[in-house]
Parts: C-alpha cells; sequence; structure tokens
C-alpha cells in the first residue's frame, strides 16, 4: 500500500544553497533506502517564522512529497531529527485527502456535463416545436 | 352614562358599550402586547449583535465558493479565520459549516506546528 505523503521542513536561514542541495540529496536517498519514492521537491524561500524557534526568526522552507507507507516515513523522520540544520518538521497523509478531492470532482464533472446534455434536449427540442408550430399554422392559413 | 341608563334602551346601550368597550380593550390589549415582543426581540438581537438570534443568514465561504481542500499552507485563507490574537475564530461568528470548520481547525494547527501561524501573539 503506498500511501503519499507531504513532509515540509524549515532549515537554518544561514545555510548555503549547495549545502541545501547536499541535505535534500542525502535525504532523498535515505528515503530510497527506507522503500520509498520522492515524487517532487519545492523549495519555498525563506520565510519569516511566526514564533522564534531555536532562536531563529527567519528559516528556507522545503517541501517534499513522498510515495511510501509507515515505516519509511518513520525513518526519514528519525533522521531528520538528528539532522541538526533542520529545526522543524511535519508530515502530513494526503493521499485520502486526495482521493477525496477526485471523488467531489467527478461528481461535480458528472452534473455538469448531465446538465449540458439536458441544456442541449432542451435547445433541440425548442428548435423542432417552433418548426412543427409553423407548419400547422401554415397549413392552417393555407387551408383558410 | 347617567342619562342612558333611565331610559329602556339605555341598559341595552350601556350593555353593548360596556360590552364592546372590553372588546376593544381586549383587542387592543392582545395587538399592544405582541408587536411590543416582536419589535422587542428584534430589538434585543440588533443591540446584542445576534447573540440571541441570528440577525442574517451566515454562509459558509468555503461551501459557496467550492473550496475542496484546506491545506496548512495557505497562510492567507487561513489567516481569515484567526483572530488578531492568533485564536481560531468559532463558527457563529464567520457562519463556516460544521465539516468545514473541523478541516480549518486541523489546518489551522498543523500551520502552527509549523511556524506559519503563530500560536499566541501580543
Amino acid at each position: 500500500m503506498q500511501r503519499i505523503y507531504e513532509l515540509m521542513f524549515i532549515v537554518r536561514p544561514d545555510m548555503t544553497e549547495e549545502d541545501q542541495d547536499k541535505l535534500i540529496a542525502n535525504l532523498e536517498g535515505q528515503v530510497g533506502t527506507a522503500g520509498g519514492t520522492v515524487k517532487s521537491v519545492e523549495r519555498m524561500g525563506k520565510r519569516r517564522l511566526a514564533y522564534l524557534v531555536r532562536k531563529f526568526q527567519d528559516g528556507i522552507y522545503v517541501l517534499m512529497t513522498l510515495e511510501g507507507d509507515g515505516t519509511m516515513v518513520k525513518e526519514v523522520e528519525r533522521r531528520l531529527r538528528v539532522t541538526e540544520p533542520v529545526i522543524k518538521f511535519i508530515t502530513v497523509r494526503v493521499d485520502e485527502e486526495q482521493k477525496r478531492g477526485a471523488k467531489i470532482k467527478a461528481i461535480r464533472d458528472t452534473k455538469v456535463r448531465g446538465k449540458g446534455t439536458r441544456a442541449q434536449e432542451a435547445a433541440a427540442a425548442e428548435a423542432a416545436a417552433p418548426a412543427a408550430a409553423a407548419e400547422p399554422a401554415e397549413s392552417a392559413a393555407a387551408t383558410a | 352614562m347617567a342619562d342612558e341608563t333611565t331610559t329602556t334602551t339605555g341598559p341595552a346601550a350601556t350593555t353593548e358599550g360596556g360590552s364592546s368597550a372590553p372588546r376593544a380593550e381586549g383587542e387592543r390589549g392582545q395587538r399592544g402586547p405582541r408587536p411590543g415582543g416582536r419589535s422587542g426581540s428584534g430589538g434585543a438581537g440588533g443591540r446584542e449583535g445576534g447573540r440571541k438570534f441570528f440577525r442574517r443568514k451566515k454562509v459558509c465561504k468555503f461551501c459557496v465558493e467550492k473550496i475542496d481542500s484546506v491545506n496548512y499552507k495557505d497562510v492567507r485563507l487561513l489567516g481569515q479565520f484567526v483572530a488578531e490574537s492568533g485564536k481560531i475564530v468559532p463558527r457563529r461568528l464567520t457562519g463556516v459549516c460544521t465539516p468545514h470548520q473541523r478541516r480549518l481547525a486541523d489546518a489551522i494547527k498543523q500551520a502552527r506546528n509549523i511556524a506559519l501561524l503563530p500560536f499566541a501573539s501580543r
């Protein structure tokens, strides 16, 4: 069972670009060894933190989308806790949420399509009705 | 009234007058408290700011705009439901429906944990 997780962590602000790259590459390797895959890595840049974390007021946010099972998450989190530059992290499971969103979208699409076809049928019926009404009127006028 | 009682039509008149008078009073009495009560309740609701009675039907922002998922990442959206002090605003003030309020609260708590929103400010 492959679950999809979102891992967001904060790195200390006084970190160079290459150090960040090394860290992320390290993490990706660990995810691989733990039996998961990295779907995407997004760097959200430096942001002001809402409160002081380990005496830092800013931090560099990184968002990783992982695919794997619970044991992989446990392993990755353990490594993150030990990693010194990482000051905060949170893992959120998102596959259920995505399934629910897809379901709602599917329902909405069928509703829209249903309305669309009904509208087409109504338009066709209207087009046919005036023609039918016009014909008997013309015939009536002709006979009269 | 004293002059009317002497004539034969007097008592009838008085009884009519008497009966009509209390009837009028009764009607007035019935009409009186009821509108007074209605205006009183409306006035109380308006003055107290909708605490006893809901002043207008507030719609859930998520249901209207059909926002599918409440994410801890969109701080701008979450910030609308957070007070100045950082507290989560109750649902009776924002008009959010129950399932969305629950998801919103979870998202706000996640955002607080990752330092996107403060736990308490000022």
